[in-house]
Formats: structure tokens, C-alpha cells, sequence
């Protein structure tokens, strides 16, 4: 091995911090670019509320807003979010980082694949971020992009910007089928001895659950996506009605992905929080093989109810009924995730560190978004509720509570693995309570205002009658959103410090017992030494009455008990 | 077992790195001796052969990609057909059917070169692989050729893709395709100077496992595109 690993050992700097095929520093460097559009994307949030707060106001520090400009922001805002933040963080980061490590792997299954999908990311980045410069002005079709307005620029008045955006949307798929098909074959085809699939952590299997779904699912959106360019471009008529195209067909290319896509990223949230659970609750996952089943169930049923995001487009009604079904059905199996995370917690020896703190955030948060799901899955609510501020409280709910509590879960817990560097605790906690209380305040009243009637994607509530007396509670949401913004200045304190003051991660600070936590903190080129760890029991034994801990980790032999 | 079948590969290669780099990943494959704890049983775990190699196995999951792909070019072209009063539209030309046929025989014939190729070099004959790799680029490369041609002959009757869903889902549809054609041949030209100059052997030979894998997935598909666009 010494002469294998000279002949991959990472020298020099730009070697190991720029252009390595290492996954740690994939995802890292994921991270720090899902980090940087999460400024971006909240950025322009504190714009969007502040318009909608005080419309005839010029926002401070931006000019006057008018509503082409709005519509451009809201279209970055979803798109940035979900592609640029959500994607890399939680699949890019979290996949790349902790897939190899915690099947035992030193590294993913093709490593120069790996780096080439985080150039190709960082180059739809660029694409994207410049779309905010060219003469016209970034995207205005929405985050979901529906022709006519998409396809012909003279609708929105933007030309190049709607052209980047497809191509940042094309690099980035491409970017993530590669990055999809090396999470695939590494977990399958690198696991160590002894990690068998029943012993992979749940992590890993939302992730490969979620990988599996982004694949099946992105194919026709690119198909969309190459008809979009040409009808644009080379004057096709695929969506447009006037020469025989049919823009309903985009929104069943979109939603087959995009329903898939919600998915994508609240699976791989959903595992950072089954994972943190166990550790701080010093008790066995409750129901491993079932949420294993519930997973993959759910992530089938997701492929059969996209028209759900359809029920006001004009599709046939009759097709409303069975898409509310599939609809309703799919909160089964993630009912039973819920609950399998409240029965994790039932009796258990609970540590309120500051990752077990989101864990608990995002449970409670999703459950509220889950319910509002149901009103929304119901063609006849649907009906009354759509395009209304209650379904962006709805996604707010389930989206930001996976990206934001899932997501922060997962990165206090890793944090010491992926720096080598311990975190405060206090500043940690003080950013947990802060966010969950502006959090519901930026969010829950949008769905008061949503029930009275004020529609999505306007940019001057005040020019409607009827929505003039609940202007206060755009008031309190704008509020809401500005502490909430002003809520992440612990989170910024805490990393920089923890970076530049050294304070050194032990190997395994939390007790935990999955095989990341058995490799230095940070972990190596090639994460382990000479011998890799061998697994010998499953991931969430907490508190085994056999063991002198109340943890086992997976490769310890526990020496033969008196019987 | 025989002695030759355990000769380990020549790793002389660099394309061969990352098949190197799993081996790294394996390195040390213990046994874990039996703990006795009493938790879960792990039965003895038998020294696993992967049942397939990393580079199949990630081309399989790329291919399901690429079919959902073609499956939503082909729904696109399926939904704009059907809502379309009369297919194909009045005073558009025709598409050459028979033509086409013949180019559908010579593209499946290069998936059965493609075939003796594969066979060949698992029998360890370079000469043969060279051989059956050279035929299937050359009938690769008459299927395009022949489509060029057609395509031109069918923009010089009008048919353009901005004249309305018929032209445009042809164009989209057929020329996906053949750009995947293309990509197949150039990949395939760059196994096949590797295969002339030797560098496969009856053990080692991944790249044209691989590489035949993606050519038999654009054969392939290429009947179902004939089917649905050619002959309905």
C-alpha cells in the first residue's frame, strides 16, 4: 500500500486545498459554496420583505423595487435556495464528506469523477452569479420556469439571464449525476468487512435513497430543459400554444422532477437528524429496518404524485383525484420516520448539546409542514389555497426546516470531524433559540395571510382592497425575517472562532459510535492508517448492557461476557 | 484454481488509477473473527466478490439516468403527437422509411460486432478485439453518415425544426440520439488505438467492457426511436 499511497498522496497546496480529488475536501468545498449562495439567497430576502412590508418605500441599501425586479428576485431566491444551497450543502457537502467515511471507504469509488462535478458545480455557480450583471437582469420566470412566460423573452423582458439560468441548471444536474453515480458505487462497492447493508448508518441510506431519486427523476427535466433552450433559441414550438407546443407538457416535465427533488433534499436531512438522535438520546434508533422501508416507499410513491403541484393548471380533473391519493399516501411513511424519531427519544438519556437542540428543531418544525401538507395534497383545498402565501409557508416549513435545522444538526455534529476544531457550545445554543423563534415568527403568518387571500409572487400587496387590513402581518413576517437574518451573526462567530482559536476535536467527541468517529479528527489523506476498521455490530448500539460504555462503536469486539 | 486465472493484471496504465485507488480501498480484507457477543450474528462474511466491477456498476447507475432521459424526450414527443389533429401534418415531407431501415440493420449489426469484439478479447485475442472494434466504428460511422444525409435531404423538403412539433420533436428526438451516437464513437475510437496498440488483456480489459456497454445502449434504443417516430 505504501507505493499506492505515494502514488496518490495529495503534496503542495493547490493539490490538497484547490484542485484535490480528496472527498473530504469535495465537500468541503461544496460546503463553502452552498454557504456563500445562503448569504446570497438571504440577501435577498431581507429585499423581497422589505418590499412586501413596506412597498412604497425605497429599500435600504438596494432602490426602488418595481415588479419585474421582484419577480427576478423571487425567482433567484427559490432557485438559488433549493439548487445552490440546499443541493450542495446537503447532498454535495454531507454526501461527499461523510459517505466514504462512514462505509469505511478512503476514498469515493472515482475520485477525479468527483472533482470534475464540483468544477462543473463551481462553473453553473459562476453562470448563475452572473446572470445578476448581464443587460436584462437575472431570470423572471419563477423558480419553476413556466412557458410562455419562460420561452419567449420579450414576456419577461429578460433574454440572457433566462439562457444562463437553464445552462446553471444543466451544468449543476450534470454536476450531481456525477456526483450521484459515485455515491452509488462507493456505498455499494466499498463498504469494509463487516458492513453489511443492515449496518449502514441511516445517513447513508437516506443519501443513496436520495441519489437514487435525483437520478431516476432529472432525465426528463433536462429534456424540458434542451426543448426550453431550443424553443428560445432556434424557435421551436415545443411549449409555446401558437405553434402547436403545450406549456402544460413543461409542468409535467418539471414536477416529475421536482416533486422527486423535495425529496432529494429532505431525505439526506432526514438522515442527519436520524443519526444525531441516537447519540444524544444514548439509545438505539427506534425501528431501524422500518425507516429503511418507509424510506424507500416514500421515495417511490414521490414519482406518482407530481400533479398535485398541477391541480389549478387545467389538467384533466379526473386526474386530480388519484394524484390527491398517492398524495395523502405518502405522509404514511413519513409519519412513521416522525415517529420512529419521537420513539428514538422515548426514555432515552437525553444531552442537549446544540446538534441534538436542531435535531429537535427540525422535528418539530417539519411535523407543522407536514400537516399544512395535507391541506395542500387536497384538490378541493388545494383549490382555495394555491399560489396563496399559505403554500410558502407550507414549503418554508418542510424545505427550510430540512436545509436549515437538518442541516445545521448535521454540521455542529460533524464539525469537529470535518476541521478537527470543537465549536462553542454557548454560542451554538443562543443561534438555536434565536433562529427557531424568528423562524416561526418570519413563517407563521404567512399562513394567516395566505388563508385571507394574498397570492405568491406579488410585489405590492397594498394594490389589492382586500388585502389592505393584514398588511401588519407582512409587518411581522418582514420583522421576523430581519432578526432572523440578524439570528445567523452567532453562527458566523462561532465557526470563525472555533476555526482561528484552537481548540483541538478529540477523535470522537460525541460518543458515537459509526465508523467516522474511529479516523482522526480531521481525518487523514485517505482517512485511516495502514489498517482500515472492520465492522462488527450495527450503528446505533447506545447503552448495551454488556458494554463497560453506553457506547459501542462498530468496530469494537466486546470481549467474550460470562454467560 | 488455475494459476493463470489468478495472474494479476498488468497495472501499467494510468486510465487504470481509479481501479487501483478501489483496490487501495479494500486493502487490508480481514476476516472479523467471531466476537461472541451475542448481538447480531454476522454469519462468518465470506470474502465478497463484487458482482459486479466499480466502473459497470457506475455506468449502470449513469445509463438509468440516461433512459430517464429518452423516456422524457419520447413523452414530450408522444404528448405534442397526440395532440396534434392530423400526424404527420398535412404538406410536411414524409420521413424515409425504408432508408432508415437499412440504417437500423447496419447499427444492429455493429451492436453484434461490438459482441465478437468483447468475445475476443476474453478469449485474450488483441488481434480479434482490434478487429470486431474497428467494424463496429466503421458501421457506427455509415449510421451517421447515412442519418447526415437523410437530414439534409429532409431541411432541403422544408422539414425545419421551427416548423412546427412535427420538425421540431424529429430534430430534438433523432438528433439526442445521434449525438449520443457520436459521443459512442469517439469513445470508441479512443478504446480502439488503445486496443491496437495492445493494451488489454484477457484479465484486464474494463475500458471496452464499458465502452461496449454505452455502444449496446445506443443500439439499442435506436429500434424504439425507428418504432416510434419511422413506423407510426
Amino acid at each position: 500500500m505504501t507505493t499506492a499511497t505515494a502514488q496518490h498522496g495529495e503534496h503542495g497546496f493547490w493539490t490538497t486545498h484547490v484542485f484535490s480529488t480528496d472527498h473530504k475536501t469535495i465537500g468541503k468545498q461544496y460546503l463553502t459554496l452552498g454557504l456563500f449562495w445562503a448569504v446570497v439567497g438571504g440577501l435577498l430576502t431581507y429585499v423581497m420583505r422589505w418590499q412586501l412590508a413596506w412597498p412604497e418605500t425605497v429599500v435600504p441599501g438596494w432602490g426602488e423595487i418595481g415588479p419585474e425586479t421582484y419577480n427576478a428576485l423571487v425567482t433567484m431566491h427559490g432557485t438559488i435556495m433549493v439548487f445552490f444551497v440546499a443541493m450542495p450543502i446537503l447532498l454535495g457537502a454531507f454526501g461527499n464528506f461523510l459517505i466514504p467515511l462512514m462505509v469505511g471507504a478512503r476514498d469515493m469509488a472515482f475520485p477525479r469523477l468527483n472533482m470534475l462535478s464540483l468544477w462543473v458545480f463551481a462553473l453553473a455557480s459562476l453562470l448563475l452569479f452572473i446572470s445578476f450583471f448581464v443587460p436584462g437582469g437575472a431570470a423572471a420566470a419563477g423558480w419553476t420556469g413556466y412557458p410562455p412566460l419562460s420561452a419567449k423573452a420579450e414576456y419577461t423582458g429578460v433574454n440572457w439571464g433566462m439562457d444562463l439560468w437553464i445552462l446553471a441548471h444543466a451544468l449543476e444536474f450534470a454536476a450531481f449525476l456525477m456526483g450521484g453515480v459515485n455515491y452509488l458505487t462507493t456505498a455499494i462497492a466499498f463498504r469494509v468487512p463487516g458492513m453489511t447493508f443492515s449496518r449502514l448508518p441511516l445517513v447513508i441510506w437516506q443519501q443513496l435513497t436520495a441519489t437514487t431519486l435525483f437520478l431516476l427523476s432529472v432525465g426528463p427535466l433536462i429534456a424540458g430543459a434542451v426543448m426550453l433552450l431550443l424553443d428560445r433559441q432556434i424557435g421551436t414550438h415545443f411549449f409555446t400554444p401558437g405553434g402547436g407546443g403545450d406549456p402544460l407538457l413543461w409542468q409535467h416535465l418539471f414536477w416529475f422532477f421536482g416533486h422527486p427533488e423535495v425529496y432529494v433534499i429532505l431525505l439526506p436531512a432526514v438522515g442527519l437528524v436520524l443519526d444525531v438522535l441516537p447519540v444524544f438520546s444514548r439509545k438505539p434508533i427506534f425501528g431501524y429496518r422500518w425507516i429503511i422501508a418507509s424510506t424507500i416507499v416514500a421515495g417511490g410513491l414521490s414519482f406518482i404524485v407530481w400533479a398535485h403541484h398541477m391541480f389549478v393548471s387545467g389538467i384533466d380533473p379526473r386526474l386530480a383525484m388519484p394524484f390527491s391519493i398517492t398524495t395523502i399516501l405518502i405522509s404514511v411513511p413519513f409519519a412513521y420516520l416522525m415517529f420512529a424519531m419521537i420513539a428514538t427519544l422515548w426514555r432515552g438519556s437525553i444531552r442537549f448539546d446544540t446538534p441534538m437542540l436542531f435535531a429537535l428543531g427540525f422535528i418539530a418544525m417539519f411535523i407543522v409542514g407536514g400537516l399544512t401538507g395535507i391541506f395542500n395534497g387536497s384538490a378541493p383545498a388545494d383549490i382555495y389555497i394555491s399560489d396563496t402565501y399559505f403554500v410558502v409557508a407550507h414549503f418554508h416549513y418542510t424545505l427550510f426546516s430540512s436545509v436549515f435545522f437538518g442541516g445545521l444538526a448535521g454540521f455542529y455534529f460533524w464539525f469537529p470531524k470535518m476541521f478537527g476544531r470543537l465549536m462553542n457550545e454557548t454560542l451554538g445554543k443562543l443561534h438555536f433559540w434565536l433562529t427557531i423563534v424568528f423562524f416561526n415568527a418570519t413563517f407563521f403568518p404567512m399562513h394567516n395571510i395566505g388563508l385571507a387571500g394574498m397570492m405568491r409572487r406579488i410585489a405590492n400587496p397594498l394594490q389589492y382592497d382586500f388585502l389592505v387590513p393584514h398588511q401588519w402581518i407582512n409587518v411581522v413576517a418582514t420583522i421576523g425575517t430581519m432578526l432572523l437574518l440578524a439570528s445567523q451573526i452567532p453562527f458566523v462567530m462561532n465557526v470563525v472562532w472555533s476555526l482561528v482559536a484552537v481548540r483541538p476535536a478529540p477523535k470522537n467527541p460525541w460518543q458515537a459510535n459509526t465508523l467516522e468517529w474511529t479516523a482522526p479528527s480531521p481525518p487523514p489523506h485517505l482517512n485511516w492508517g495502514e489498517a482500515l476498521p472492520v465492522v462488527y455490530r450495527g450503528p446505533y448500539e447506545y447503552s448495551v448492557p454488556e458494554a463497560p460504555e453506553d457506547w459501542l462503536p462498530q468496530d469494537r469486539v466486546l470481549a467474550a461476557r460470562a454467560r | 484454481m488455475n494459476p493463470a486465472s489468478v495472474k494479476p493484471p498488468v497495472l501499467d496504465d494510468a486510465a487504470i488509477v481509479e481501479e487501483l485507488l478501489a483496490d487501495i480501498g479494500r486493502l487490508p480484507p480481514p476476516l472479523p473473527p467471531e466476537d461472541g457477543d451475542g448481538g447480531e450474528r454476522h454469519l462468518g462474511e465470506p470474502e465478497r466478490t463484487p458482482f459486479v466491477s466499480n466502473s459497470v456498476l457506475g455506468l449502470l447507475v449513469f445509463l438509468a439516468a440516461e433512459t430517464m432521459f429518452f423516456a422524457g424526450l419520447i413523452a414530450g414527443f408522444l404528448v405534442l403527437r397526440h395532440a396534434a389533429l392530423v400526424w404527420p401534418p398535412p404538406f410536411q415531407p414524409r420521413l424515409p422509411i425504408e432508408a432508415t431501415g437499412i440504417n437500423t440493420a447496419v447499427l444492429l449489426l455493429s451492436g453484434f460486432t461490438m459482441t465478437r469484439a468483447r468475445r475476443a478479447i476474453r478469449a485474450g485475442s488483441q488481434d480479434g478485439l482490434a478487429r470486431g472494434l474497428g467494424q463496429t466504428a466503421l458501421l457506427g460511422a455509415i449510421f451517421l453518415a447515412v442519418q447526415g444525409y437523410e437530414w439534409t435531404r429532409l431541411v432541403s423538403f422544408g422539414l425545419t425544426v421551427s416548423s412546427g412539433a412535427y420538425g421540431a420533436t424529429f430534430y430534438t428526438l433523432i438528433g439526442t440520439h445521434a449525438a449520443h451516437v457520436l459521443g459512442a464513437l469517439i469513445w470508441l475510437s479512443v478504446v480502439l488505438i488503445r486496443a491496437r496498440r495492445g493494451r488489454f488483456t484477457a484479465w484486464a480489459h474494463a475500458p471496452v467492457v464499458v465502452c461496449g456497454m454505452f455502444w449496446y445502449f445506443v443500439v439499442f434504443l435506436w429500434p424504439v426511436l425507428y418504432l416510434l417516430v419511422y413506423l407510426r
